[in-house]
């Protein structure tokens, strides 16, 4: 049972570094045609220093230095079977790429209610630099107890 | 009018009402979400293990939300060189099943002018075979 004294409350600063093979893998996993995401030499030609990280998988990186599965259960009280992704924001600043190493800083936003409790709501914000300290996006994720 | 996709759309050639070519995919099967679990670093079983899908009370797996909006992600840098993406939101509002055959949309909603760019805001959706939306969102891109 997630309660409000959980906004404002830290879930870890994390750092994960861009490998090419993971982005290869999602690229595969999402049918993603565009040999800018597979191709180092489409990537340069394209004017990029090397692979790019596609629009979405901001949100794996972020995932990956923490255990997602025990922070929804053991800290929001959640039941990982009744969890729904409810909404999702990317806020873009600068791309990041492979060989990057990426810091995600992610923070309890809000906690409320729905449906007389029915529907609890928890959503956390994530601010990512890369190693120069560069600002690259901020992620907005709500999730949702049914 | 659809826009083309091999050139990249320019500001003052796009008109609000403009829709983007439609991205039609595969039928999702159980293989994609196994390798999007793996791929993506999410492994809640609820996408790949129906045993414990059935224990949550759901009848089969279903996919991650964050597939379909890899998609619509797809749509986007489909359109436009990823650089140009300023914001990028959508809603869960439905479960894709296995079977559904995903079916990306987007409309140019808005054009306007901030932080010193020209910039037009897209209205898009992920839907299955029979219409029924499943992720809807928008997104702001910077054209020239």
């Amino acid at each position: 049972m997630a309660d409000k004294s959980l906004i404002g409350r830290s879930l870890g600063i994390t750092t994960s570094e861009v490998e090419k093979g993971r982005l290869r893998f999602f690229a595969k996993a999402i049918g993603e045609t565009d040999p800018v995401y597979t191709d180092e030499e489409a990537a340069k030609a394209a004017g990029y220093k090397t692979l790019p990280v596609p629009p979405t998988f901001l949100l794996c990186l972020e995932s990956e230095g923490r255990n997602p599965q025990a922070i929804v259960e053991d800290i929001m009280g959640f039941d990982l079977g009744r969890i729904l992704h409810a909404e999702q924001e990317f806020v873009y600043h600068r791309m990041a790429f492979a060989g990057d190493v990426l810091t995600f800083d992610t923070r309890v936003a809000d906690v409320y209610e729905k449906k007389g409790g029915a529907l609890q709501f928890v959503v956390q914000e994530t601010r990512i630099t890369n190693q120069d300290g560069e600002h690259i996006a901020d992620l907005r994720s709500s999730l949702v107890q049914r | 009018m659809t826009l083309s996709r091999t050139h990249g759309p320019q500001f003052s050639d796009v008109q609000v009402g403009d829709v983007l070519p439609l991205l039609k995919l595969r039928p999702v099967d159980r293989t994609m979400l196994a390798l999007y679990a793996g791929a993506s670093g999410d492994h809640n079983q609820i996408h790949i293990d129906i045993d414990f899908a059935r224990k949550a009370r759901v009848p089969d797996v279903f996919a991650h939300g964050m597939l379909s909006a890899a998609y619509l992600g797809r749509l986007l840098t489909g359109w436009v060189p990823q650089q140009q993406i300023r914001k990028f939101s959508m809603r869960f509002v439905g479960i894709t099943q296995i079977g559904h055959i995903p079916h990306l949309t987007g409309r140019i909603a808005e054009k306007f002018e901030a932080d010193g760019e020209k910039r037009v805001r897209l209205e898009i959706q992920c839907a299955n075979q029979y219409g029924e939306p499943k992720v809807v969102g928008e997104a702001v891109v910077a054209l020239a």
